[in-house]
């Protein structure tokens, strides 16, 4: 009963949160100057005024601002997310229609980030100064500092034109023409460059704290204990020690979640990716409001949902949390 | 070998059929041409939208009254012969009789009315059919449009990607403002062009397939077109590389350029844009400062090097331009006054026009860019102008809208611009220089510029229909403008197109890419 009523009062700030989101965003995008009319205008080489003025007002960009938001709200409130401008496309659908790539991409990131991360890390943790580990932090340190689009660019240099064992952009080859497995095959030969760059960062992250937190566990008097008892050293290791040290990095890897899908906009724009960071990137610079606004309604949607599912696995797990209010 | 031979009896045929076309002597039939997009697409019906994304693919999915080729010659196409009246005021337009929509209706006289009826409510080149004031209809395959003055631009408005004829009997179901978004604009999309539609997926790619029953007999070559959407200069330059494309046109950046012009078995050649027109120059607000006198105008002129741009920044990639008619038009009038540099001279100009040298400096202008590409333009211009004791302030913009505000608005000092000529300077050349334009958005006339001469010779021009004489209207207008100086012209923007040398025929017209490619074939 308690943990209905906290998450009733969870969902209420949630839709505060959420209609605060929504209105300083498109205070934001009213206040820039000039508006979609314009890279519409710049997409067709020009325009007459006549035409500009004509754009505005099919889409209502003449309308006062109150009009417009209200307008907007009212839309959301029917679950319609407007209409886009640029792509002549309902942005529901848009947004719909692009989740899949970003969500193959950014699942498969995390999880290659996740597995080599903490395998790098133990094995550093394991020999903290040997020449392994010193690689290892080597790779880490390039990895996270690297900007992910010129790693991409790099990958796609060595792997793609020195090499061409990838191609170079979208996810799919359409001239291809097979089964599911064949496509599924061309999908991931497309999908390799572009996780494998996504993962770069974030696998930095993850075998960082993989390495500390291992040498941490493995200092700790249960391993020594384990140690003294005559276990295999390989079985103290991967049976006791590393399940210990692996929720920190766990819990580590769901916060990085809505940093992975930010960090997705780059690597899906280097690589023609067709997902929602393309969608975004390309919405940004055609300011395409209602694109805009709804990737972030979207987004902010997605956090929003995934921080309440988290509180709610937390308070399931850990007893010490269930007593607490909201 | 099948195909081998299939293509060797086809092009044969065609041989015979063309009599005398020497490309089709040894084009063959098939295979699939993948080709690429720099962005998407909003729509693919060029009847509501220009620009040249939208223009690739809507040339080869509807087909135009005219074509051009590379000497700027009008040629049938939809039309199998027109005529314009003496008096110019009435252009009759005969229609091939066996031409089909991709859903096996005839194209007739009624789909041309339609159609010039939806580009004027749509289009956003409004002088390309102003004049037009009814399409009579006397039979199925004879259309008379008439005009309420001459207007010789109508031809290469007939042309290209500016004139999509479309069925009446699919975009005509309701009013035609409303064909603008209508949802066969991107989906099912019917036209009588060389190509019908397959899939058009947002973001990713176009794909057209053969129109067996297109009215050129036995064309086009190509089976297929995958038009695929990459926006990254980096991924594109490296798949022209590798392979993965066959084909691309519009590239202007000159790292790729110079990079893939290194590269065995590729081809890149900036031939093929001259109606495209594209010019890049420095705006200079005539109505603002001390950019109001000519002097300071031409002394800016005398600071900058054009050298520089087009051997530095531009790496050798882009022509010389002088006045505002790209190079390659009829219409270039080069020999007009130049600018080279003398800062001695520049220096005199300033001094004479009352803004003396104190401090090693003279006054303030900003100077405005609209995307990053041209970013060394300004930094340079900053650079250059120091030296005669301006101080040049670099004012960027978040993003395009923001620049095109501040154009549109005439809220500049300075900007580098890059503005399209569109085919006939009627349709993009008069807009920046006629005083009736001025400040009505971006690439209008946003220097302010305003000299009744001009405006004359300018509304002249628009009705002359004798070539000759419309030839010396711009030659006046032309020699005008590099004196009086409202744009700077530096360089032609360097678009180039890229193929394999797999790929035969190229479109290398007059139109780029917006043009149909039903003669393009890929080798062996």
């Amino acid at each position: 009963m308690r943990i209905l009523q906290s998450l009733l009062v969870r969902v209420f700030y949630a839709v505060i949160l959420l209609t605060a989101v929504l209105i300083l965003n498109f205070s934001l995008m009213y206040l820039a100057p000039g508006d979609v009319a314009d890279t519409i205008s710049q997409s067709m080489g020009g325009a007459d005024q006549e035409v500009l003025d004509q754009i505005r007002a099919d889409y209502g960009l003449d309308q006062p601002f109150l009009v417009q938001l209200g307008r907007y709200v009212g839309g959301i409130l029917h679950f319609d997310l407007g209409y886009s401008f640029f792509y002549n496309d309902p942005v529901t659908k848009l947004i719909l229609e692009r989740l899949p790539p970003t969500l193959l991409l950014v699942f498969t990131a995390q999880i290659l980030a996740l597995l080599v991360g903490v395998v790098l890390g133990v094995i550093s943790a394991r020999r903290p100064n040997g020449i392994a580990s010193h690689f290892v932090t080597m790779l880490a340190l390039f990895g996270y500092s690297a900007p992910v689009f010129w790693t991409g660019i790099l990958l796609l240099i060595v792997f793609s034109l020195k090499i061409p064992w990838f191609p170079v952009a979208g996810m799919q080859d359409v001239t291809i023409e097979g089964g599911f497995l064949v496509q599924a095959l061309d999908v991931l030969r497309h999908l390799a460059l572009p996780a494998v760059t996504l993962a770069s960062i974030f696998l930095a992250l993850y075998s960082r704290l993989a390495r500390a937190t291992m040498l941490e566990t493995l200092g700790s008097d249960y391993v020594r204990t384990a140690k003294a008892k005559g276990l295999p050293d390989r079985h103290v290791v991967y049976k006791h020690a590393l399940k210990n040290a692996l929720s920190p990095v766990i819990t580590l890897a769901g916060l990085q979640f809505s940093a992975v899908v930010s960090g997705a906009v780059l690597v899906e724009a280097v690589f023609s990716w067709p997902g929602l960071g393309t969608l975004a990137f390309q919405s940004i610079i055609a300011r395409d409001t209602p694109t805009i606004l709804g990737i972030l309604f979207f987004s902010a949607l997605v956090v929003i949902v995934g921080n309440l599912l988290t509180d709610l696995v937390l308070r399931m797990i850990d007893p010490r949390l269930r007593g607490r209010g909201a | 070998m099948k195909h081998l031979v299939k293509g060797m009896i086809l092009s044969a045929v065609m041989a015979t059929i063309a009599a005398g076309h020497a490309v089709a002597d040894d084009a063959v039939r098939g295979g699939t041409l993948i080709t690429v997009l720099g962005s998407n697409p909003r729509t693919l019906n060029g009847a509501v939208q220009s620009g040249i994304v939208t223009g690739y693919p809507t040339a080869q999915l509807f087909a135009s009254p005219l074509r051009y080729d590379e000497d700027w010659t009008p040629k049938p196409y939809l039309a199998e012969s027109w005529d314009v009246s003496d008096d110019g005021m009435t252009v009759t337009l005969n229609l091939v009789k066996n031409a089909v929509f991709h859903d096996g209706q005839p194209v007739t006289s009624a789909d041309i009315a339609f159609s010039v009826d939806v580009i004027k409510a749509n289009h956003p080149f409004k002088t390309m059919f102003a004049p037009v004031q009814t399409v009579e209809t006397p039979d199925e395959h004879t259309a008379v449009l008439k005009l309420s003055k001459p207007h010789p631009a109508l031809m290469l408005a007939m042309s290209g990607q500016l004139m999509s004829i479309l069925p009446r009997h699919i975009y005509g179901d309701g009013p035609v403002e409303a064909v603008k978004t209508h949802p066969r604009n991107n989906e099912n999309v019917v036209g009588s062009g060389p190509f019908k539609l397959v899939e058009f997926k947002n973001g990713e790619h176009v794909i057209l397939e053969r129109f067996d029953d297109f009215f050129i007999e036995g064309r086009p070559y190509l089976d297929r077109i995958v038009m695929r959407i990459i926006p990254d200069i980096a991924a594109r330059t490296i798949a022209y590389e590798n392979g993965e494309l066959h084909m691309g046109a519009f590239e202007s950046n000159p790292q790729m350029v110079n990079r893939l012009k290194k590269v065995d078995g590729l081809v890149v050649t900036p031939e093929g844009y001259g109606a495209i027109g594209p010019l890049d120059w420095l705006a200079m607000n005539t109505q603002r400062g001390p950019l109001k006198d000519v002097r300071v105008r031409k002394a800016i002129a005398h600071a900058v090097d054009k050298n520089f741009i087009q051997k530095a920044l531009m790496q050798g990639t882009a022509a010389d331009s002088r006045t505002g008619i790209h190079p390659d038009s009829p219409f270039y009038h080069g020999d007009v006054e130049v600018y080279d540099v003398d800062l001695e001279k520049a220096n005199a100009l300033l001094d004479e026009a009352g803004f003396p040298m104190q401090d090693g400096k003279r006054f303030d202008l900003t100077i405005d860019f609209g995307w990053p590409g041209v970013k060394p333009q300004v930094e340079y211009v900053r650079a250059a102008l120091k030296k005669i004791g301006i101080a040049v302030e670099v004012r960027a913009s978040a993003d395009f809208p923001t620049w095109a505000k501040r154009m549109g608005e005439m809220d500049f000092d300075m900007s580098w611009d890059t503005v399209f000529n569109w085919g006939d300077p009627v349709i993009g050349v008069h807009r920046t220089y006629v005083s009736d334009n001025v400040g009505k958005g971006v690439w209008s006339n946003t220097q302010g510029y305003s000299n009744a001469r001009v405006d004359e010779i300018l509304a002249m021009a628009a009705v002359e229909d004798d070539a000759e004489k419309r030839k010396a209207l711009y030659k006046e207008f032309q020699t005008i403008i590099a004196d009086e100086l409202p744009v700077y012209h530096t360089n032609t923007l360097p678009y180039h197109t890229i193929y394999s040398d797999k790929v035969g025929n190229p479109p290398l017209g007059i139109w780029g890419t917006s043009t149909p490619i039903d003669m393009t074939y890929l080798k062996d």
